[in-house]
């Protein structure tokens, strides 16, 4: 068993409500940040922790807390970014539905080191019956005196307001977020300026994921150096990883880091190993905008060491050989998956979702698209493989927001991976909808359960 | 149908306005738009986004390109029920082309329709973060999980029965 800061109490019965949370020692590290210590301690004890952010950037925390501005009679604001929408990711969802007076005293802390004294919860539209959970958790918090005015006598004042989107998942970006969170389209914004200098309603916000500022009340009950000799190099803490796919066990874990891929995905305790005892072929590890890999790069790495669930082992090999840590989305696919047809509903996920705001991202998804949609019906040719890989060079790094690049990673390291497979559906076009190119040489060294 | 909140709506659009600063009201426009769409049978007529413009004290184009952006509000009638079923990746791997079929076929309409008794619309969607649940779709307020194509009969079932105990 690893360590659990975040879900250790989540089977608890009765957890989601205020008297079984407190109970289980519950809110006592919201009282030693606000009684104990100074506003200046607590984000020194975020910045030791070595926490990242855990929306899918990795940016540590501590970092963005302290380039908030600070100017004389402006009010400032913390925004919670609960607007999970990366496919393969369902972890913030899994913590505020159990736990939800977790995420709220993460917040009353990170609010008070923030001078926050109205903070929100940006909320997918459609976790419609989480907006709910958390909209009577705040209630009872209430009650108890945990927010409202002149919390626990110290004087400050804090409300949690819960807002629900509407179904963009360009909203996940911060400035898109908040725009949406004052009443607009979800047009990400040009930055500079930043939100910690000129973000909601203009004022100094940050926004933060919210299993990182859950993350916050583990950090201040053990200090943040205790908290950063868990993990393994910048790699601190616990991480929840939503897995997801052809396993048998899909869920949210928690992790400590340290545990190979392989492991994860074999043991018993996470995974349990490939549904219907089938060979595992591919996994795109956080979330489908990082690249996909193929079994053999996945458990080890391109130097053929052991691959393991942190942020620097799954980069290792940059985009050539690696992948990435994201949002802790783990889409595991079997030996019948055809990555064609994957990377299809990905392009059709992005074009979707993409606001529409920069011409690369809004003609360069569609496009991409429709030539995936070519291919998976039989009717591609030899030059669109080309095309594509064109295309999605012309997306990344060339529009305002990472939606650009998060459309284009997926297409490029499906083509660089599985090429082969893509040249296969063009030849073989009367196959190409009803049978599958499997494993072909991809089968090793791919890992065959004892 | 006379579009204007009653005074049980009026006191939610009041509590969802108050979360926000002083002349900030703008800030409620989503949420006060499920509120509108919840209020008006499932869709948001120009006559309800004319309304919520009002109410908000903003000008109804701004209503107008919000409720264009996000998916969540529809713009045409809708069945009473709406099945959104996820057919993004992680559910497509898991099966979800075969469900979707199913319901087209169960239903006998495509995506985008809605049946003739006004019961059932079917409506593809993209990730709504139930990877782990997959395949699953979304009907009104919940969301439905695992799905066989056993289940979807049986949630077929269930929402018959319900307009019939309401009648």
């Amino acid at each position: 068993m690893g360590v659990k800061l975040l879900l250790e109490k989540a089977n608890v019965p009765g957890i989601r409500t205020y008297d079984v949370y407190r109970r289980e020692g519950g809110y006592a590290a919201a009282e030693k940040a606000l009684k104990e210590m100074s506003i200046e301690a607590i984000v020194e004890e975020v910045k030791k922790s070595g926490l990242r952010g855990r929306g899918g950037a990795g940016f540590p925390a501590g970092m963005k807390w302290s380039f908030i501005a600070k100017p004389e009679g402006v009010p400032r604001h913390l925004v919670c970014n609960a607007d999970e929408s990366e496919p393969g990711t369902f972890k913030d969802r899994y913590l505020m539905e159990f736990l939800p007076h977790l995420l709220l005293e993460g917040l009353l802390i990170s609010s008070f080191a923030l001078g926050s004294n109205d903070t929100y919860i940006y909320i997918r539209g459609e976790y419609a019956w989480v907006a709910t959970i958390l909209e009577e958790a705040i209630i009872e918090a209430t009650k108890n005196g945990w927010l409202g005015k002149n919390i626990l006598g110290t004087g400050f004042d804090c409300m949690i307001h819960v807002h629900r989107g509407a179904g963009a998942y360009i909203c996940g970006e911060e400035t898109a977020l908040i725009e949406s969170l004052e009443g607009k389209r979800g047009n990400p914004r040009i930055k500079p300026p930043f939100p910690a200098i000129q973000g909601l309603w203009m004022r100094p916000t940050v926004v933060n994921n919210v299993e990182t500022l859950a993350a916050v009340v583990p950090i201040i009950k053990m200090g943040g150096e205790e908290y950063a000799k868990i993990g393994v190099g910048r790699s601190t803490g616990t991480k929840l990883i939503s897995a997801c796919g052809n396993i048998n066990k899909p869920g949210v874990y928690e992790i400590d880091m340290t545990i190979s891929v392989e492991d994860f995905i074999y043991s018993d305790e996470y995974c349990g190993g490939i549904a219907n005892g089938k060979k595992l072929k591919a996994c795109i590890p956080g979330g489908s905008s990082v690249p996909i890999l193929p079994a053999n790069l996945l458990l080890k790495t391109a130097k053929g060491e052991t691959r393991y669930m942190n942020y620097e082992s799954l980069s290792d090999g940059g985009f050539a050989t690696g992948s990435m840590m994201g949002s802790g989305g783990f889409i595991v696919l079997d030996e019948d998956q055809c990555i064609v047809k994957n990377t299809l509903t990905l392009a059709r996920f992005y074009r979707h979702e993409s606001c529409g705001q920069c011409s690369p991202c809004r003609e360069g998804t569609g496009w991409m698209e429709k030539i995936l949609q070519k291919i998976e019906l039989g009717k591609g040719e030899s030059s669109d493989i080309d095309l594509l890989w064109d295309i999605q060079r012309k997306i990344e790094g060339n529009t305002i927001c990472p939606l650009g690049d998060a459309a284009a990673w997926p297409v490029a390291a499906a083509i660089r991976h599985f090429r082969d497979e893509f040249e296969w559906h063009i030849q073989n076009r009367a196959l190409s909808q009803t049978s599958n190119f499997g494993l072909q040489h991809y089968a090793d060294p791919i890992h065959v359960p004892a | 149908m006379s579009l204007e909140f009653n005074n049980e709506q009026m006191t939610e659009f009041n509590r969802l306005v108050a979360h926000y600063p002083e002349g900030k009201q703008k800030s409620a426009l989503l949420p006060v738009l499920h509120l509108a769409q919840d209020s008006f049978g499932g869709w948001l007529p120009t006559e309800a986004m004319d309304y919520v413009a009002s109410l908000l004290q903003i000008q109804p184009i701004e209503v107008y390109e919000v409720a264009t952006f996000y998916s969540m509000y529809n713009l045409k009638p809708v069945g009473k029920f709406v099945f959104e079923v996820c057919q993004t990746g992680p559910c497509m791997i898991s099966g979800s082309d075969n469900i979707i079929a199913y319901i087209q076929k169960q239903l006998a309409i495509k995506p985008g329709e809605t049946t003739k008794d006004g019961m059932f619309t079917l409506k593809l969607v993209e990730c709504l973060g139930a990877c782990g649940y997959a395949p699953m779709m979304q009907v009104g307020k919940i969301y439905r999980e695992h799905l066989t194509k056993e289940k979807v009969d049986a949630i077929i079932v269930e929402y018959r029965m319900q307009i019939v105990a309401l009648n």
